[in-house]
């Protein structure tokens, strides 16, 4: 079936999922709102959010089966955004789950933390969706304004008003390059819709535009931020640091799929006839690899490691983004729901095995960990080596890599060197996942170190989910790798001449 | 014997059997775990071992029918069963094998209850975990001889890493978080380059057939059409991999390392077998699928060099270590130096004989391996200065050390002697300076080794230490564990054929397909020069 955008009834159905998801949690805001904060009342809202986000994803996997498309317009009715948006609502499920016991833990009463969570997640539903440069803003928008919120959640730790601080004030930042960039596009070819852009360009031969290249440049350095790609990362391992675990595993995962999405439609609905970007971003995935492995290195704290190996993930992703084949969405869909088991699991973990009321994760708290907790060693050694991308124990971590080096391998041009700076730079990345393994396996046990709280029933269904997911589509990623194949958007094909036209690394 | 096996259908299922028994019983390790608290750990070993103990010899029972069912004069694959597996990107569950891959299989399958005895004792914490993790090993190691796809064989070459890395970073010795460590990074380094040149020759095959396809045979039909584009890289990335786990001569110091701190069951199965994947490696893929590339002069000659320097090397740092697992660890280098000749001297007996050494090679070490955990258990010492005077008071282990010196030299008469003679022999009419040079470094072998001997059995009993062990020579165990060692290593010396007979129908197609293929690119050379 065809959506009419122009029909406002027909624009609602399509919006249907954002929309359940949005005024569910306007509901929730108010419920949040109806008594003073207690441990019970915010365990109550967060299964409230829990229900509509699950709703939700029943809608769009309904709308998923349903298929359809939609005319050209605002929003996009696709296979993409179906699965980048049931990536982004798994994501939230697991972060209210962690955070409703984790919460507790830190000594945090509020119930809106949950609603935020949903606020959020539908701000990046919007970005999934988003077609048109104006509703991309909007979706960056609610989604920001909602994480602000989150990260300074913790109001009774200074390290988490840092945080949030730095990160509004950095976000306020590149949005404002976002936002100059998409004027400068609209001043350069009067249009915001990403499909009239592109059409624009093709009329008045706008290719090699001087204020167009700015425009776009502007852009990516905005969405550059909010993937965390090197050198925009700065405030990265600050605000993971300074936030609770399971928004910090939100943001790894979450936000950075959402702003991910959004930057491959951007770049391959509007800007195929542009080869310039091209050269740029597969320098910023050059570095941010290199760079972003480097530094994770050398840090003793085990969030600050994964908001690094955050990073790293950017870079590889972006090399994905460069390859700009057909196979390019697909392989992100695909890589990315293996990245999001990984840090929803990795992120819990950290959130059981920290201390109460304290903010930080050293390794040392890790050493001997299978001697007490042997199963969430287990785990954890599960995620890092989806991480690490490890074929059979790292399961679809594994996949994920081998797909996306295809995809590079695949890509004309030497794409080649870039895969092999992937391969390369994740040997580097054992250097500092395996040194977890080593401490929680091999190490002992600090004398009179406590042993991790219990894990609730919460965090165990997220835990045993995703690295059941993990290990279990390792071994048998074939339906995956078929309903990943339905759901990539075909970016059109960028002319030769123009990938040329980006001399240097990749000819 | 052939209606029986063919009555069963055997070969239609052992082979998936073989991978999927060790994972099952790792599976029944784990549950079983849970019966027994930190407490009972006698119990949960006597427990554990014996669970791995049938496992294992359950494995090496089914696999024996294998010497019969599989037809090695067959250019087809043996016992060959192929499952979709990701069909959408071309990955097919394919195993099979063909005369080289069986010895390997069965040495693999034959060496693993002897692992397991070989920890018997020593293995005193954490055993289920510890007897799990081995035979995950066991299934990985199977696989990566079986496999007949490349992402199947890069899966399984993989998934032997985490096993092993785990066994000598939890059950190792002093160091033993820095070996295991080095051990891991330096495999990875190379593996994971070869994964980039897999997916190089699946893209290469996708753009000639229009299906993208891992399968062996295709890659290797491909092979026959001449050098794919970038068959220098690609074989460069599959020989880094594979050098790294021989290991060859610049990339060998993880061994010595992962040696000396692994528990006895690891040295047995990083020496016997890890190592022979390397090699394996080369025989199976990087020289078949890039005939062009290993068997051009300049190539050719860099691995000819840094085998035989591999060979020399390995034997005089050997010389000189004061530590006997050490010792043995750098006698590896030097023997895995003998097959990487055969192997790039490229001709029948060459690479019978490479073979050979790896058969033999397994034996002879796995069984020194064994032994030295045995003394190492009464006297948790390896240095050689450290002992003396043991063969009056440990007059079994004394022979039976003596036994399988004799053999890791070469001596005729022992498997040692067969694999070295057949390589020097089939390398010297085509490298015939390489092979001299090679041949010297059985005299130091022998000064090695023997004077090692006599470091612990024969110099005078002086330590009170040694002294003591009057008495507590070779138990029941060991003795039954050394004897099919022993016993294989006289029946290889004396009567080899059986071997050389299953391997000598792969080893000369090998040779023919690579030989073909370099004189027809030579034709090719001098064509386009004319």
């Amino acid at each position: 079936m065809t959506y009419d955008l122009s029909q406002p009834a027909a624009l609602m159905a399509a919006l249907l999922p954002d929309l359940l998801l949005m005024g569910g949690a306007m509901a929730l805001a108010l419920l949040a709102a109806w008594r003073p904060a207690s441990d019970a009342h915010q365990r109550l809202v967060g299964q409230g959010t829990l229900v509509v986000l699950a709703t939700s994803l029943v809608s769009v996997i309904l709308a998923a089966l349903r298929g359809g498309e939609a005319t050209a317009g605002v929003i996009a009715v696709d296979g993409f955004r179906w699965a980048v948006d049931a990536v982004i609502l798994l994501a939230a499920m697991g972060t209210v789950a962690l955070n409703i016991e984790q919460q507790p833990r830190d000594g945090i009463r509020h119930a809106e933390s949950h609603v935020l969570v949903g606020l959020a997640a539908s701000g990046m539903m919007v970005l999934a969706a988003a077609r048109d440069l104006m509703v991309i803003f909007l979706g960056i928008e609610i989604m920001s304004v909602a994480i602000y919120a989150l990260v300074g959640l913790n109001r009774r730790s200074a390290r988490s008003a840092e945080a949030s601080l730095k990160y509004f004030l950095l976000g306020a930042f590149a949005t404002g390059f976002l936002l100059y960039g998409i004027a400068l596009i609209y001043g350069a070819t009067g249009q915001t819709q990403l499909g009239s852009i592109s059409a624009a360009i093709a009329r008045h031969a706008l290719a090699l535009d001087p204020m167009l290249m700015v425009g776009i440049g502007l852009l990516i350095i905005g969405f550059g931020f909010k993937v965390a790609a090197v050198p925009f990362h700065m405030w990265a391992p600050d605000v993971y640091d300074g936030a609770t675990t399971p928004i910090a595993g939100f943001m790894a995962a979450g936000v950075k799929a959402a702003a991910f999405a959004t930057l491959l439609r951007i770049l391959y609905e509007a800007f195929y006839l542009v080869g310039l970007w091209i050269e740029p971003l597969a320098w910023v995935a050059v570095v941010t690899m290199i760079v972003g492995n480097l530094v994770a290195l050398s840090q003793r704290d085990i969030k600050r490691m994964l908001a690094y190996s955050g990073i790293v993930h950017t870079g590889y992703l972006l090399v994905a983004a460069v390859a700009a084949t057909d196979l390019a969405s697909t392989v992100f869909t695909f890589y990315m729901l293996g990245y999001t088991l990984a840090t929803l699991g990795a992120f819990a973990i950290v959130g059981v095995v920290q201390r109460d009321g304290e903010g930080g994760a050293p390794l040392a708290a890790y050493a001997g960990l299978w001697s007490t907790r042997p199963w969430l060693a287990v785990g954890m050694s599960v995620f890092l080596l989806a991480f690490l991308g490890f074929p059979v124990f790292g399961g679809l971590g594994f996949f994920g890599k081998w797909y996306l080096l295809s995809a590079a391998i695949d890509a004309p041009g030497r794409l080649v060197v870039l895969s092999i700076i992937v391969v390369l730079t994740s040997v580097i990345s054992a250097g500092y996942y395996l040194p977890v393994i080593r401490a929680m396996f091999m190490e002992p046990r600090a004398e009179g170190a406590t042993s991790p709280a219990p894990t609730g029933a919460l965090t165990r269904v997220v835990l045993i989910v995703s690295a059941g997911l993990i290990l279990v589509c390792g071994l048998l990623p074939s339906s995956l790798a078929t309903i990943a194949l339905r759901n990539g958007f075909a970016p059109h094909a960028i002319p030769d001449e123009v990938r040329a036209t980006g001399a240097g690394l990749l000819r | 014997m052939h209606a029986f096996f063919d009555g069963i259908g055997y070969n239609g299922w052992i082979l998936p059997v073989l991978l999927v028994l060790p994972l099952l019983g790792a599976l029944v390790l784990v549950a079983d775990a849970r019966r027994f608290g930190t407490d009972q750990a006698e119990a949960a070993m006597a427990r554990s071992r014996s669970i791995a103990l049938w496992i294992c010899l359950a494995e090496a029972l089914l696999s024996l029918g294998l010497w019969w069912s599989v037809d090695v004069s067959s250019a087809a694959w043996q016992a060959a069963v192929t499952l979709p597996w990701i069909p959408q990107w071309g990955v097919r569950f394919a195993v099979g094998l063909d005369g080289i891959a069986l010895m390997l299989v069965l040495l693999t399958t034959c060496l693993m209850p002897l692992a397991v005895l070989g920890s018997w004792t020593s293995i005193r914490e954490r055993t289920h975990s510890y007897y799990a993790l081995l035979l995950v090993l066991t299934t990985g190691m199977l696989g990566v001889f079986m496999a007949l796809d490349l992402v199947l064989f890069y899966v399984m070459w993989e998934v032997m890493l985490i096993p092993m890395y785990l066994i000598i970073g939890i059950w190792g010795g002093q160091r033993r978080l820095y070996a295991s460590l080095k051990f891991f990074l330096y495999t990875m380094i190379g593996s994971l380059l070869m994964l980039v040149a897999i997916i190089w020759i699946g893209m290469v095959v996708r753009r000639v057939t229009g299906a993208p396809d891992f399968s062996y045979d295709t890659a290797l039909q491909l092979a026959r059409l001449g050098p794919i584009p970038g068959a220098f890289w690609a074989f460069l990335a599959f020989a880094l991999a594979f050098a790294v786990k021989v290991p060859m001569f610049p990339f060998h110091t993880w061994l010595p390392d992962a040696h000396v701190e692994a528990p006895t069951a690891g040295s047995v199965i990083l020496a016997a077998i890890m190592l022979k994947m390397g090699t394996f490696g080369f025989v199976r893929f990087a020289v078949p699928l890039f005939p062009e590339i290993a068997m051009a002069p300049a190539v050719r000659s860099v691995f000819l060099a840094l085998a035989v320097i591999g060979i020399v090397y390995g034997a005089l740092v050997a010389l000189v270590q004061p530590d006997f697992k050490k010792l043995v660890a750098y006698s590896s280098v030097s023997h895995l130096g003998f097959v990487m000749l055969g192997i790039f001297a490229m001709t029948v007996e060459a690479m019978q004989g490479a073979l050979m050494v790896t058969i033999s090679h397994g034996i002879s070490t796995g069984a020194l391996f064994l032994l030295i955990g045995m003394i190492y258990e009464r006297r948790h010492t390896r240095l050689l200065a450290d002992y003396g005077g043991l063969a009056s008071v440990m007059p079994l282990f004394a022979v039976a050390l003596t036994i399988v010196a004799l053999s890791s030299i070469g001596v005729p008469g022992t498997n040692g002697f067969v694999g070295e003679f057949l390589v020097l022999i089939g390398s010297f009419p085509t490298q015939p300076w390489y092979a001299v040079i090679a041949a010297t470094s059985v005299i130091i072998a022998a000064a090695y080794l023997l004077w090692a001997v006599q470091r612990i059995l024969y110099n005078p009993l002086t330590k009170p230490e040694n002294q003591a062990l009057r008495g507590r020579d070779l138990n029941w165990r060991e003795l039954g564990l050394l004897a099919p060692l022993l016993l294989a290593i006289v029946w290889l010396g004396v009567y080899p054929k059986p071997v050389l007979q299953k391997t000598e129908a792969a080893a000369s197609r090998l040779v023919q397909q690579v030989e073909s293929a370099r004189l027809s690119e030579q034709r090719a050379q001098t064509g386009g020069a004319r």
